[in-house]
């Protein structure tokens, strides 16, 4: 049946217009997916993570030393549900149990965190400034975050703080400060333009990364602590920090994903948005504090990685539409497997270790550009 | 009980008041109209109402409830609003588009219920473009963006309607269209209440076919009131708007009716 065709479609049930759609000629983005679609919503989700798990286990046996898939699947069964149900026998040696153990599963883990934060974060500040191209990095929040973090990192604080969290509620105090200057800056009359965005984020993150490197210079003896954190990466992972940053990106993904339909409601703009009921000025607080809570969380542990948050949600986009409520959970487990690959590639490709940030720039500033360009035709 | 108060109102940007000292009831079953020249203030009163800026004093009552006391979804269960200048997301389709309108009746973990369901499809049905409901925004004409703004707003299943210039930017055959679908449905009651509308309008001789009553506003106040036969004369358009027309009754219904007098080089 042909959705154009006028009248045809008069009596017809949704459900069965649905199954049979067929998208008009001239579409840009492939169709938003259609309300009460639980299946389908449920089915891609339950693929992606499928997906994500199969990449996450990939990648934990590949690297200096590689491991056998049948050893590394052992491995981690015997350290999780092994302990309750039968272990399976140890064909492996003790040292690729701690080569997996302790290093890799660790390390994807991570990385695939910090992966799903940026990615919802990214997706969150586009649905809120009604602007493709809002993101971690570019609008600055990523180097307003570092700031805090650096701060914490070179402020002789007792140990203790360390261990509850200074880093992360240093970035986050210092990411929630930056991202209320871009959006006071950009704003203009009610709305966030592109060119005002880019600016601000550039000016802000500008300013940011120039306090960062006067705070680095001044403390010299944590040169290359801070210098090698601030790279980016995901070398210095462990069980500790995965544990320390966890709740807070658990929190604001929680945060995010419950808001979803609430996003598609404010992409009417913020009039109509509190003429349907929404309390519009509470709404954008808690996205932005959940959305930047997650990019400081992410940015404490991995240094600044750059444009994640635009390369996964708008694959998401491009692929199954613009409701936030499926674009939300498949930006997350999007961005988790870019980045689990991403650092897979990092640690792989050189003899040495390359910065992943290095890695995703290679495929997000392609993907920026793409955007920029066609900046104009793309409606929020 | 009048279904919107508004008593001694001013309103405003900041320090700038824009609206001075204005009353205005609507009563249950009644379209009124607020006409004037740009800048006027229609567009902020409409704005008072529907709770986006806040009163410098005075007072609006919906259906007796203090709007000041409202909460906004309670807000938006009461009152429904046409946007002058429509933004819509172009990348959701029609239905969704409606599906919004529903927002006052859902909480934060509700999913849409059947009875959502039910109401979109009559609104969109009332609005003629249910046939559009799998189109995407972004593809629809003027006219048919309006309607699905409209079944938005109906959807929300509110007692009362605010209209901002609903027929702006409308060929004269939607502008009938949009007009005969708020009639038909301030005609319907909901739950044994009657409706009722506030519309802005920029066509004179479209406000004076629809409305009960009509509001001539003219630099923030309120220059006169009453049916549209007292309301729009000669004399008062000149005082508001300061151009000359003539104003003649309808042939066939006899409303008061507004013609250009075109006065320049002309023989």
């Amino acid at each position: 049946m042909r959705l154009d065709a006028k009248g045809e479609s008069e009596s017809v049930p949704i459900e069965r217009n649905r199954a049979e759609q067929r998208r008009p000629s001239g579409m840009r983005l492939a169709g938003s997916p259609l309300y009460r679609n639980w299946k389908r919503r449920a089915v891609l989700i339950t693929v992606g993570l499928v997906a994500l798990a199969l990449v996450l286990l990939w990648c934990s046996t590949i690297g200096a030393v590689s491991v056998q898939l049948g050893d590394a699947l052992s491995i981690i069964w015997n350290h999780t549900l092994g302990k309750i149900f039968p272990p399976f026998s140890e064909t492996y040696t003790q040292g690729h149990d701690s080569i997996i153990w302790d290093v890799r599963v660790p390390r994807v883990l991570l990385a695939g965190v910090v992966g799903a934060s940026l990615a919802s974060a990214g997706a969150t500040y586009q649905g809120l400034f009604r602007n493709p191209l809002a993101e971690p990095y570019l609008v600055g929040v990523a180097q307003g975050a570092a700031v805090g973090a650096v701060v914490a990192l070179v402020l002789p604080l007792p140990l203790f703080l360390y261990s509850v969290g200074a880093v992360q509620w240093l970035a986050f105090a210092a990411a929630a400060v930056t991202v209320a200057a871009v959006y006071g800056l950009a704003r203009v009359g009610g709305r966030v333009p592109t060119t005002t965005l880019l600016l601000a984020g550039i000016a802000v993150g500008s300013l940011a990364t120039a306090f960062t490197s006067f705070l680095t210079y001044l403390n010299a003896d944590k040169l290359v602590t801070v210098y090698s954190w601030l790279l980016g990466g995901f070398n210095l992972s462990s069980w500790d920090k995965l544990l320390q940053t966890l709740p807070y990106i658990i929190v604001g993904l929680t945060l995010v994903n419950l808001y979803g339909r609430r996003l598609n409601v404010l992409q009417l703009g913020e009039e109509q948005a509190s003429n349907l009921g929404l309390n519009v000025e509470a709404l954008k607080l808690v996205l932005v504090l959940a959305a930047t809570l997650m990019t400081a969380a992410a940015v404490s542990v991995s240094g600044i990685i750059g444009f994640v948050g635009l390369v996964a949600p708008h694959t998401v986009r491009l692929l199954t539409g613009n409701d936030h409520r499926l674009l939300l959970p498949l930006s997350a487990i999007f961005g988790a497997t870019f980045m689990v690959l991403a650092d897979m590639l990092a640690r792989t490709l050189t003899q040495s270790e390359i910065p992943v940030g290095i890695i995703t720039a290679f495929a997000g500033a392609p993907f920026f550009i793409y955007l920029l360009r066609r900046k104009k035709r793309m409606v929020f | 009980m009048p279904l919107l108060e508004i008593d001694s109102l001013r309103v405003g940007y900041g320090s700038r008041v824009v609206v001075k000292n204005v009353s205005l009831a609507v009563e249950a079953g009644e379209l009124v109209g607020i006409i004037g020249p740009n800048g006027c203030g229609k567009s902020t009163l409409i704005k008072a109402v529907s709770g986006l800026l806040k009163p410098a004093s005075g007072k609006v009552r919906l259906a007796g409830h203090a709007l000041a006391t409202l909460k906004h979804a309670e807000r938006a269960r009461l009152v429904g609003v046409v946007p002058q200048s429509p933004n819509l997301p172009e990348t959701f389709t029609a239905v969704e588009v409606v599906m919004f309108g529903r927002t006052p009746h859902q909480h934060l973990l509700q999913n849409e219920s059947l009875e959502d369901w039910k109401a979109v499809e009559k609104a969109m049905r009332s609005t003629d473009c249910w046939q559009l409901a799998e189109r995407y925004v972004g593809e629809l004409s003027g006219g048919e963006r309006q309607r699905v703004l409209l079944a938005m707003a109906l959807a929300q299943e509110p007692s009362f309607l605010l209209l901002d210039e609903p027929t702006t930017f409308l060929d004269i055959n939607y502008q009938i269209e949009v007009m005969e679908i708020v009639m038909g449905w301030k005609a319907e009651d909901k739950a044994g209440q009657k409706r009722g509308v506030l519309a802005v309008f920029h066509e004179l001789n479209l406000a004076a076919q629809y409305c009960d009553r009509l509001a001539l506003m003219s630099k923030g106040e309120m220059l006169v009131m009453g049916t549209p036969a007292e309301v729009i004369t000669a004399n008062n358009i000149l005082r508001a708007y300061g151009a000359s027309v003539m104003v003649a009754p309808h042939p066939v219904n006899q409303q008061p009716t507004t013609f250009i007098l075109p006065t320049l080089h002309k023989n």
